[in-house]
């Protein structure tokens, strides 16, 4: 690790201010960053840890039924105070790493990450949820820029994900067998209007829809309606861990498996 | 009622105390006063011309006390070899020279390059930032068949080759060998890679070097599983330190699996700077740097045949391998893949001609050497596999043609055409014993239960025989060993009765703390709670050789039987004069000797003051005092056997496998704590599991090591492994050391990955999905991608 300073601000005002320095840097649960400030590849002057600030924890239901969860909640407290909620999206939160990372890792640190291979994107993509920043409120439709890029301003907060509740939804995962990140995972949501279908781990441009899964589904939500259908793997990842041709056949595979096991 | 004390107790480990508590003593808990700390500038291509390590503005650095290059070990020797492998011409291997820090060329990823010791590992980390590199990149020697092309770059260039020996074995059967397969009734023919594994243990790799100036002596605390083995190596061969003067430490060391066998650079390194820097240095490997610097197991590409008679009996088996080296020939890597592999080419069979020719080759890697089991699991794999290949073919029971061309219980001592001769066995037994454990009778229910949920259900099973307790030494030196490998104990009896024993064995998870007292609890009738093991220290223990190849309890535990038998030889005297009765009469039972047929008895603890206040003593017989040294050297190997089974269920879909049962069935020999045992099989086949569906390094073709963490590198978890079925009743002692033990360490890491592969071929080939062979490790993406060869 390189030297650097540490602030812990107590409101989302504080930390406004504190991250408008030089090279100032949010810290979440630290469970990406640390590592990499470790390895030396990052070098903020100062860590602005989020932790504190008590508007950014929690999980509550906001006034139009969707439910909210602060910037700074841990995966931990997802999977057990959203489980009534949203228990897909609670779900997807007990099946992040291990314990450890569950206690430290935010959601807001996973969004802002927004790692190709992380399980958070695709439940916001999914739910059309809304991102809440310090600033603004960005579309999850907007705010997916590609693997490691989003719609984020240099020091813009991830304040409040706001996720529409589902009449049914699920998310599976199908894990690469070392990181146990989504070697490729899909979740699929079921709503009034239509359903939505995302995928995470499979594509080189990271998080995406799968458009045509969705056109399918939003007629008749079952298992059939996907015969016949397969994603292309034009644009997906190969690596040690799966070529992209099984990454796309893992995406129809999954795709179907959640709609069966949609709840 | 089972014992509660003594042999074939299980009793807990007394040594989980402490390590469950968080109160071990491991090398980086030992910190010592004005310690500086260094940081290795470690290569970070593959192959490359060294033109400047420049280290004037680094040196400049805060905290910085000084940086080594190469040229700083110019004076001094490089790290050697431990064996002297002999090729098919009676040339000896290729043995290129191994510098502490790189001299004019880096080798693989992760070669030091330069060590900067400063106050803080911080500082020397700036320091080393600041440190000018010119490296002029080579091309990158990492494809084995391709390096022993004429034309491929050279990892040496002054041995001209990449060839690091030829080897034929054995040599003079080749041509009946090849007649043999040329005449057979059926050939069996596999190509097959035993992937490249890193061992990683829980504890990284950390060495403190300290030296005093008013003494002029060295003393290292390292993580290792021989301290005296180092301290030979490390003093007589790099630093030129006798024995007397260099004092080497491993305490509690957390796992070990092979890879801390070997001396390493960093030990050599940490002990030198001490004196060069008049300052204690410590180093602790990152995992980063473990995954760059331990060395790696296994990485062998082998082709095998096996010949068999119109009866299905085998005739001849032929193979060839490749087996890397890496970049340096680590401490005992050419005995891994010649005398390691070779020797157990015959496995649980009467195959009465065999042919095995490896061909060691350098390459642009991090050295490979003995990982838990070495050259045994190699040459399981390839029996196991190719024998379940042949019974495929035939159409025939797999059990049933392992059953017909095992080596029979009447045939012991039986000669192998491969050197060693097993003293005992019973390979039917322990089949048997397996047929009832892994409940095979209910795997057609349990079968048509997975299919039910769309699943493939398979089962493999595979025998697996190794050869451990190593080993005699005048065999060993023979074949090219440049150490004996006997083993020492000096057992010293306190005046109050309680025992300390000094091992020349090294405890890193075994259990020996538990065990050992187990057994001389059982010889003097004492309670285990009196008697105390000490080991890792070469300033308090005897010269001894460590731990690996399953050999604490049968070289080890053997020379501590042989120094109580003296202790109790010389008891017997004590207690005889005690009780004015003849030596011969004295028996001992229950912690007391009695005068055979009368009721006159004296206390342990009578004798042991007896000795150390010899007021009432036969001073002109005997001396004074109770403490005795033995050092065993075996006069065979042992040969713990068995017979494992695997039960995988396999998603046709997606290529997942997971395995639901594993059950093994070992023939250890007589058994000590068999908690213990059991403890060490499950570890084993965890390990072997790993390797068959997820462990795997990988290197790209420019010689990067793509799985450098564990982001990329699967290690299996408790999820992936189910509750095992394990079984060591079976039990024919060993001939030939005084406790009748095999050694139990090795073997579930021999034994598991044929039965994992076995089964998941099982669960295709039975479901229709006609494949011959898938490598490990048989990861989800590979299952599916074969599934898709087969469809197409
Ligand atoms: C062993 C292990 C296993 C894991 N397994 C999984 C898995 O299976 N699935 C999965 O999805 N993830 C997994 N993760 C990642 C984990 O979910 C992390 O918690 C997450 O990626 C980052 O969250 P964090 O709170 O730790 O963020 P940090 O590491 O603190 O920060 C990450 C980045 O986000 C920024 N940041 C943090 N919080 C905010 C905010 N509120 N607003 C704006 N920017 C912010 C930081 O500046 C930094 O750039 C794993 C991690 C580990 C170590």
């Amino acid at each position: 690790m390189y030297n650097f300073d540490f602030v812990k601000p107590k409101t989302l005002a504080e930390a406004a201010a504190a991250m408008a320095g030089d090279e100032a840097q949010a810290l979440g649960g630290g469970q990406t960053l640390i590592p990499s400030l470790k390895a030396r590849l990052a070098s903020p002057t100062t860590l602005v840890s989020l932790g504190g600030i008590k508007e950014m924890v929690g999980v509550c239901t906001g006034d139009d039924g969707s439910t909210c969860i602060g910037g700074a909640t841990t995966h931990g407290a997802v999977a057990k105070d959203a489980a009534k909620l949203y228990p897909a999206l609670a779900k997807l939160a007990a099946g992040i790493g291990d314990p450890a990372v569950r206690n430290r890792g935010t959601i807001g640190g996973s969004l802002a990450n927004n790692d190709p291979a992380a399980c958070y994107p695709s439940a916001a993509l999914a739910s059309g949820a809304t991102i809440v920043t310090n600033t603004r409120k960005i579309a999850a439709d907007d705010y997916f820029q590609g693997m490691f890029t989003t719609a984020l301003d240099a020091g813009e907060i991830v304040t409040e994900v706001r996720f529409p509740v589902p009449e049914k939804a699920a998310y599976i995962k199908f894990e690469q067998p070392a990181s146990r990140f989504a070697l490729t995972g899909v979740f699929v949501a079921k709503y009034k209007d239509g359903v939505r279908v995302a995928v995470t781990g499979a594509s080189e441009g990271g998080v995406f829809r799968w458009k045509e899964a969705e056109a399918a589904l939003s007629k008749d939500f079952s298992a059939k309606a996907l015969a016949g259908l397969s994603a292309s793997a034009d644009g997906m990842i190969t690596d040690l861990h799966g070529t992209a041709a099984y990454r796309a056949h893992l995406v129809g595979v999954l795709t179907r498996r959640a709609v069966e096991a949609a709840a | 009622m089972p014992k509660d004390h003594g042999i074939g107790a299980s009793i807990k480990r007394r040594e989980d105390v402490r390590f469950l508590t968080g109160a071990g003593n491991y090398t980086d808990d030992i910190n010592i006063r004005c310690q500086a700390y260094v940081y290795f500038l470690r290569s970070d291509v593959a192959h490359g011309k060294l033109n400047k390590v420049d280290t004037s503005a680094a040196s400049k650095m805060p905290g910085v006390v000084r940086i080594f290059t190469g040229a700083d070990f110019a004076a001094v020797g490089g790290i050697p070899c431990g064996w002297q492998v002999t090729d098919r011409h009676g040339e000896p291997m290729k043995e290129p020279a191994h510098p502490v820090l790189a001299q004019g060329k880096v080798r693989h990823v992760g070669d030091p390059i330069a060590a900067v010791v400063a106050d803080t590992l911080e500082q020397a980390r700036d320091a080393a930032e600041a440190i000018e590199l010119d490296i002029q990149e080579l091309p990158a020697v990492v494809n084995m068949k391709a390096a022993v092309q004429s034309g491929s770059a050279l990892v040496h260039d002054d041995i001209g080759t990449n060839l690091c020996y030829d080897w034929g074995f054995v040599e003079e059967n080749k041509a009946a060998v090849d007649e043999a397969i040329k005449n057979a009734a059926h050939v069996t023919t596999l190509e097959l890679v035993n992937n490249r594994l890193v061992a990683n243990p829980m504890e990284p790799r950390v060495c403190v070097g300290d030296y005093s100036r008013a003494t002029d002596d060295h003393t290292l605390y390292t993580t290792s599983q021989n301290p005296h083995v180092i301290r030979l190596l490390m003093g007589a061969f790099v630093l030129g330190i006798p024995e007397h003067k260099l004092r080497v430490v491993a305490p509690d060391v957390g796992g070990g699996f092979g890879t801390k066998i070997f001396h390493y650079a960093e030990e050599a390194f940490c002990t030198f700077a001490a004196k060069a820097c008049n300052r204690p240095v410590k180093w602790t490997a990152s995992r980063s740097e473990a995954f760059m610097s331990d060395a790696h197991g296994r990485d062998h590409v082998t082709k095998i045949e096996l010949a068999l008679d119109k009866d299905n009996n085998f005739t001849a088996i032929r193979t060839e391998t490749y087996a890397n080296m890496g970049a340096y020939l680590s401490t005992f890597a050419p005995s891994v893949p010649t005398w390691l592999h070779g020797t157990l080419m015959a496995g649980n069979y009467r195959t009465p001609l065999i042919y095995v020719n490896v061909k060691a080759v350098f390459t642009n890697t991090v050295p490979v050497d003995a990982y838990r089991g070495a050259g045994r699991p190699e040459a399981t794999y390839q029996i196991e596999r190719v024998v379940d290949k042949a019974a495929r073919e035939l159409g025939v029971d797999p059990i049933a043609l392992r059953r017909q061309n095992f080596i029979k219980p009447d045939q012991y001592p039986y000669q192998t055409p491969v050197a060693v001769a097993y003293d005992t066995g019973n390979y039917d037994a322990t089949m048997d014993k397996l047929i009832e454990i892994a409940d095979l009778a209910g795997f057609e229910k349990r079968k048509k239960a997975s299919a039910a949920k769309g699943l493939l259900r398979g089962l493999g099973v595979n025998c697996y025989i190794e050869a451990c307790g190593i080993a005699p030494s005048n065999l060993v030196g023979q074949l090219g060993a440049r150490a004996g490998l006997y083993e020492s104990a000096t057992v010293r009896v306190n005046a109050t009765g309680g025992i300390v024993v000094m091992t020349g064995s090294h405890s890193h998870g075994q259990g020996h703390e538990t065990a050992f007292p187990q057994v001389i609890s059982e010889m003097l009738g004492i309670d285990e709670s009196m008697i105390e093991i000490v080991h890792g220290d070469t300033s308090k223990v005897p010269m001894g050789m460590g731990t690996y190849g399953s050999r604490s309890l049968a070289v080890g535990g053997s020379a501590m039987v042989r120094a109580t038998e003296k202790i109790l030889r010389k008891a017997k005297k004590i207690a005889a004069h005690l009780m004015e009765a003849s030596d011969g009469d004295i028996e001992v039972k229950d912690g007391r000797f009695h005068v055979a047929g009368t009721d006159k008895s004296v206390a342990w603890g009578d004798v042991t003051l007896a000795a150390y206040v010899p007021h009432n003593y036969p001073l002109e017989d005997i001396e004074p005092g109770l403490e005795e040294t033995a050092f065993y050297d075996p006069s065979n190997f042992t040969y713990p056997a068995g017979a494992y089974a695997c039960e995988v269920e396999l998603d046709p879909e997606t290529g997942r496998v997971t395995i639901e049962r594993f059950a093994a069935a070992d023939d250890f020999g007589n058994v000590v704590n068999p908690m213990i045992v059991a403890g060490q099989v499950h570890g084993g086949i965890a390990q072997g599991v790993g390797q068959a569906l997820m462990e795997g390094a990988v290197y790209d073709d420019n010689g990067q090591l793509l799985t450098g963490s564990y982001m990329d590198y699967a290690m299996p978890r408790a999820t992936d492994v189910p509750f095992y079925q394990v079984d060591h009743s079976c039990v024919t002692p060993c001939t030939h050391n005084p406790l009748g033990v095999k050694g139990c360490g090795e073997a579930g890491a021999i034994g598991s990955p044929p039965a994992v592969v076995n089964a998941v071929l099982d669960a295709l080939n039975s479901g229709g999905i006609k494949i011959d062979h898938i490598d490990m490790p048989v990861s989800p993406s590979r299952v599916w991608a074969a599934i898709q060869k087969a469809k197409a």
